[in-house]
């Protein structure tokens, strides 16, 4: 919403300073978004530096010059004056300017092959005097700390620019604003000049509303103006327009225009000559078009309101007009419509066919149906003040009163919400400016609202009313009261945190990265999951949400390998989807591996990164969480995106249906065909949703302190087994022999080549026995280690190796 | 006896000089070997009278015992010096570099949020979380904005269905309707989460992050709200003073609504939060609207509070200085490195926010 404080003032009558208004309209809640200068063409003329000026090299008397325009990089410019040269001051002017002296407007273009970037200006160019030897020479001690300025002041006269909120329709005129501004106690509202304008005879089109389901108009006010001379608008109003930031097209137009702009009033004025006999508003029937204003060709669906005539539709009511009666420079007779159209039916229209006007823009928000006359009059009288033609009497068609709505307030609810108390006068007051009709019953407040008010309809409006008017800056400032209604965090946001932290402690870089992916990447990694597409896409290669954190993850690994970094590491804890209802989410930490260990190091032998590294990653944070490794379970199954040899998947307990997490190699196509380029890539994911909440507190999952100072005994033992068989099945078999002797069991060696079979494997562990009773004595020693090998050979097939 | 005073004598003399260790053997045979002039002075002490016999047995004893702690403190001297020279041999350049060690980072997003949590949980909040995908219902409607309202083109919705049931939450509002929904007043939670719109330039980006307040009780007026977000603000800036201005404003499920601006100065090309004749809008916030509380089952005549909603990733840029939003979401390494936190720098009220 934009106007001068000049447009203002003739409806404020008032002493304040521009930017005590300004600020006024802020506090009040109309915020202002800008007040500067109107744009001018003269704004187009910098102070710049030439910065180097060479020989053209296919002309003599022109320079090619580097030019500092007060921006990041310098612009080419060819200039024929002999006075370029290396560190002038001058004015260059930007392409699109108009040159004041010729009113030619400046392109782009190619001098003697080399192209010009603008101009640069001599006096005479300017209008600034004869002299049109040279560019001109500015004076280094005044401008040198100008360059990239505008050379002329802006004259313009000042515009605000107005946020206004969808709730506010009533401050998309400037009378509105006054309004507020005057019940702010920032003037006083004028009086609109109510001087009896001159109607004579009826209005002979015959207007009328057809009485359908779903009708958008309930008002259509009319008034013929006959005998007009369509013109050039006058000053006044054309800057009127101009401030508003749009082009004067004609004064019928303009004056319409202005007259939404000045009252919120929308208004549409026909060529009277061009409508077939009479109006109709009626509903639209599928497949009906017409032409519309913005010179497209609009097919349109049931039951959208047009205004129409014998021979179809003139336009969408409300929204636009169309091509077929529009008025024209040579427009004699004029039809003036001023209507009611229920917002939601304009909403409805102006979202199907996509058009958006400032029409459409304030009937969906909700123009005051009470000011179909006013509208009426004001326009009529421009045009017959500006054009001439006699007015018609007006003509009203309605199927809806719009009386005043009503409300009671309790004077006791301002203090409850706001925590201030203000007078009850002053209450009154501030509702009285505003255009409420108040009528005082004790304690309680009969209340009309303005019909240009829709958005108040309870007591909690008027409440917003009244402090947004006495000010913000009243409401107290309560010091917080500390009392907790239960724990900031539940067990899985603390699970969830303290993950997030475990991981990055291992050296990974925490991310954060889209929702959404590339249903291409997607796929590589999404399994048997729906894949769930946005129907409106930021990008196409953002379309869908992601199905696993590895798209992302991936992608952007990439990016960063493309940038030079070789061994990263980088993890994501956030939601993937399963399916597209609210709450089919689960929230997982996957993390990415690249490149090698101990790369380049003076003292350690450089390796690639491998399934063990991450598997320690992902089995220290679950421990670190208070997991028991004891009693983990690894299984070999993985998904698809991982190697099928070299990764796994981690169950809290062997008896668990869901695994917590999978870790390995991330499989050697994907890298492939997302051509990656590093000498391997690991990672691993744990799913938070499976992490079975512990019930006990881990403080009292402990249990009693016992501890043995009875000798400890290592014995190593050898077990020559299939190559397939897995080094977990061989440690349980052995812990399960005597869990009360045997401590710790630890694989130091895994050996397959000479003297061992091609399909046999030797894994190498060392046990560590002790009891908690006594010191145990060879002959104990020798029966355990017995039942070890022995256990082992008949439960797993292995041989102990001599 | 003067003989192995002679004796005495000699040695110490000879053990006096510069000696290796074999030749200390040497000596040391000579003296107690089994024919050592010591070992032998002892054998001839049964051929002495009785008279002579114990005081030359006393003489050869402190003889003894003063040439072996001479020989004992020779050997320790050498063993010195030969680990000495050992160790001078084994020195190493510790100036080279320490075996290397990987430090990861805490993206600056989700230590913000810690930061949130910490301060809300010190004045009685507790966090509640809602799905990122919600229905037009949740995100829309029950948050008093029916489907003709104009303030739904304020927000740019990503869809996930063509009816546009389904979508992704513009807001973290939907939560209060989900946690009020679920339980009973008095209801005091913030709600950090991810939101999304379509919208992408240097200050949007399609996904952002959001923390919603919303406290509920029965005499919960905009005093309290006022409080709360004051004190909010000046413990997250970590700043004594705040400038605070609250404007009207205008959201469908709050009445009355307020914008809230921060004041401001740049000083030396830096942002400086609380002080300056500059406002920043940092909030959105107000009284939950009677409508709202109607949705969810509460009684707007008993109940009453206030519910904000704050920028996550834009609190972040002014206290960390970062300028470009969306490389938040870009995953540039260095960038991560340069903006990331310690994960050992876990904010908190005793320990303090940051460092």
């Amino acid at each position: 919403m934009k106007f001068t404080i000049g447009w203002l003032k003739e409806h404020l009558d008032t002493k304040i300073q521009d930017n005590g208004l300004i600020e006024k309209l802020t506090d009040i809640g109309l915020e202002v978004e800008r007040f500067e200068n109107l744009n001018s063409d003269l704004d187009n003329f910098k102070v710049a530096k030439i910065i180097n000026a060479e020989q053209h090299p296919n002309a003599d008397r022109l320079r090619v010059c580097d030019v500092d325009i007060g921006q990041e990089n310098n612009v080419k410019v060819v200039c024929g004056a002999p006075n370029a040269k290396k560190d002038l001051l001058t004015v260059y002017a930007v392409p699109g300017s108009i040159i004041p002296k010729n009113n030619m407007k400046l392109t782009i273009s190619k001098i003697r092959g080399i192209t010009s970037y603008g101009m640069l200006c001599s006096e005479s160019e300017l209008n600034l005097s004869d002299e049109s030897e040279g560019i001109i020479e500015l004076k280094t001690t005044q401008y040198s700390d100008k360059i990239g300025e505008n050379f002329f002041k802006n004259k313009n006269e000042k515009v605000v620019d107005l946020s206004i909120t969808p709730n506010r329709p009533d401050c998309l005129g400037v009378r509105g604003v006054a309004r507020d501004l005057a019940a702010a106690g920032a003037g006083k509202l004028k009086n609109i000049s109510n001087k009896n304008i001159k109607k004579n005879g009826s209005q002979k089109i015959k207007v009328s509303i057809k009485k359908e389901e779903n009708q958008g108009c309930t008002v259509f006010g009319s008034c013929l103006i006959t005998g007009v001379t369509n013109k050039e608008s006058p000053k006044w109003l054309k800057e009127k327009i101009i401030s508003l930031g749009q082009k004067p097209i004609s004064a019928i137009v303009d004056i319409t225009n202005y007259v939404m702009f000045d009252l919120n009033r929308p208004l549409h004025a026909y060529d009277a000559d061009k409508i077939d006999k009479e109006i109709i508003v009626r509903n639209s029937k599928k497949g009906e078009t017409f032409e519309a204003l913005d010179n497209k060709h609009y097919k349109l669906g049931d039951d959208m309101c047009v205004i129409s005539d014998k021979s179809g539709v003139l336009g969408l009511g409300g929204v636009i007009g169309g091509t077929r009666s529009g008025t024209e420079i040579n427009t004699k007779n004029i039809l003036l419509e001023s209507a009611y159209f229920i917002p939601r039916s304009i909403r409805k229209t102006s979202k199907i066919l996509n058009i958006d006007t400032d029409a459409k823009f304030r009937f969906e928000r909700g123009i005051d149906p009470q000011s179909i006359e006013l509208g009426l009059s004001k326009a009529s009288e421009l045009i017959s003040q500006i054009c001439g033609g006699k007015i018609s009497n007006f003509d009203i068609q309605k199927t809806d009163k719009y009386d005043k709505n009503k409300i009671k307030f309790n004077f006791s609810l301002f203090e409850k919400i706001t925590g201030f108390k203000i007078k009850d006068n002053e209450i009154i007051k501030i509702l009285t400016d505003l255009g409420f009709e108040v009528s005082r019953k004790k304690l309680e407040l009969d209340l009309k609202i303005p019909t240009w008010r829709p958005d108040i309809t309870q007591p909690i409006d008027i409440v917003e009313e009244i402090v947004r008017i006495k000010g913000y800056n009243n409401i107290e400032t309560l010091e917080p009261e500390k009392t907790k209604i239960k724990d900031t965090l539940n067990k899985q946001q603390k699970l969830f945190h303290f993950l997030q932290r475990s991981v990055a402690s291992k050296g990974y870089f925490e991310t954060v990265t889209w929702s959404f992916t590339d249903s291409k990447i997607n796929n590589l990694f999404k399994e048997n999951l729906k894949e769930i597409k946005i129907v409106n896409p930021i990008s196409s290669d953002l379309d869908v949400l992601r199905n696993s954190i590895f798209t992302n993850l991936t992608f952007y690994l990439k990016k960063n390998l493309d940038r030079g970094f070789k061994d990263i590491s980088l993890f994501e804890i956030g939601p993937i989807f399963k399916d597209s209802k609210p709450g089919e989410q689960l929230t997982v930490i996957g993390a990415i591996k690249s490149g090698k260990v101990s790369r380049l190091n003076w003292n350690e032998k450089e390796r690639p990164v491998d399934v063990f590294d991450v598997k320690k990653d992902v089995i220290q944070t679950l421990v670190e969480a208070g997991y028991d490794r004891k009693s983990f379970f690894i299984r070999d199954k993985s998904p698809s995106y991982y190697h099928p040899g070299k990764a796994g998947s981690v169950y809290l307990d062997k008896d668990d249906i869901e695994p917590v997490a999978y870790f390995g190699d991330i499989h050697p196509n994907i890298v492939k065909k997302l051509d990656i380029k590093t000498e391997s890539l690991v990672g691993f994911e744990i799913y938070l949703d499976n992490l079975k909440e512990n019930k006990i507190k881990l403080k009292d999952q402990k249990p009693n302190f016992e501890y043995s100072d009875y000798q400890k005994s290592e014995r190593d033992f050898a077990f020559i087994v299939d190559k397939n068989f897995k080094a977990q099945d061989l440690i349980e078999i052995i812990s399960s022999i005597d869990q009360n002797l045997i401590r710790s069991i630890k694989i130091f060696d895994i050996y397959e080549g000479e003297n061992i079979p091609d399909d046999k494997k030797s894994i190498a562990i060392n046990v560590i026995i002790q009891s908690s009773e006594k010191t145990l004595e060879e002959s104990d020693l020798e029966k355990i280690n017995k039942l070890i090998i022995s256990t082992v050979e008949t439960k797993s097939g292995a041989k102990i190796r001599s | 006896m003067s003989d192995i005073k002679k004796i005495k004598d000699e040695y110490l003399n000879k053990l006096d000089s510069d000696l290796n260790i074999e030749i200390l053997n040497q000596i040391k045979t000579e003296l107690f070997g089994k024919n050592g002039k010591i070992s032998n002075s002892f054998k001839s002490l049964g051929s002495l009278p009785n008279d002579e016999r114990k005081k030359f047995a006393s003489d050869l004893n402190s003889i003894k015992d003063e040439l072996q702690d001479k020989i004992d403190s020779k050997v320790q001297e050498i063993e010195t010096k030969e680990i000495n020279s050992k160790l001078e041999n084994e020195k190493v350049d510790v100036t080279l570099p320490e075996r290397e060690f990987s430090r990861g980072k805490i993206h600056p997003v989700s230590q913000v949020i810690d930061e949130i949590s910490s301060i809300f949980s010190e004045i009685g909040f507790s966090v509640e979380e809602g799905p990122d995908i919600e229905n037009e219902h949740y995100n829309f409607t029950a948050l008093n904005t029916p489907d003709n309202h104009p303030a739904r083109d304020m927000h740019d919705t990503f869809y996930l269905d063509k009816n546009k049931e389904l979508l992704l939450r513009t807001h973290t509002s939907p939560v209060q309707v989900r946690t009020m929904l679920n339980g009973k007043p008095p209801f005091k939670i913030i709600a950090p989460g991810r939101t999304y719109r379509s919208d992408s330039d240097q200050t949007h980006s399609p996904m952002f992050h959001q923390v919603e307040g919303l406290h509920i009780d029965k005499d919960i007026n905009m005093g309290h709200l006022k409080g709360c977000l004051n004190y909010f603000i000046k413990s997250f800036f970590e700043v004594d003073k705040i400038k605070m201005r609250f404007r009207p404003s205008h959201f469908p499920f709050t009445e009355p609504s307020a914008e809230v601006d921060i004041g401001y100065e740049i000083k030396n090309g830096k942002i400086v939060i609380g002080e300056g004749d500059k406002w920043l809008e940092i909030l959105g916030c107000g009284m939950v609207h009677p409508n709202v509380l109607k949705n969810v089952k509460v009684n707007p005549d008993k109940y009453q509070g206030y519910a904000f909603g704050i920028g996550i990733d834009r609190l972040g840029m002014l206290k960390y200085g970062i300028n470009d939003l969306r490389a938040f979401f870009e995953t540039d390494y260095r960038w991560l490195n340069h903006f990331g936190f310690d994960p050992l720098d876990v904010p908190s009220n005793y320990r303090g926010l940051s460092r």
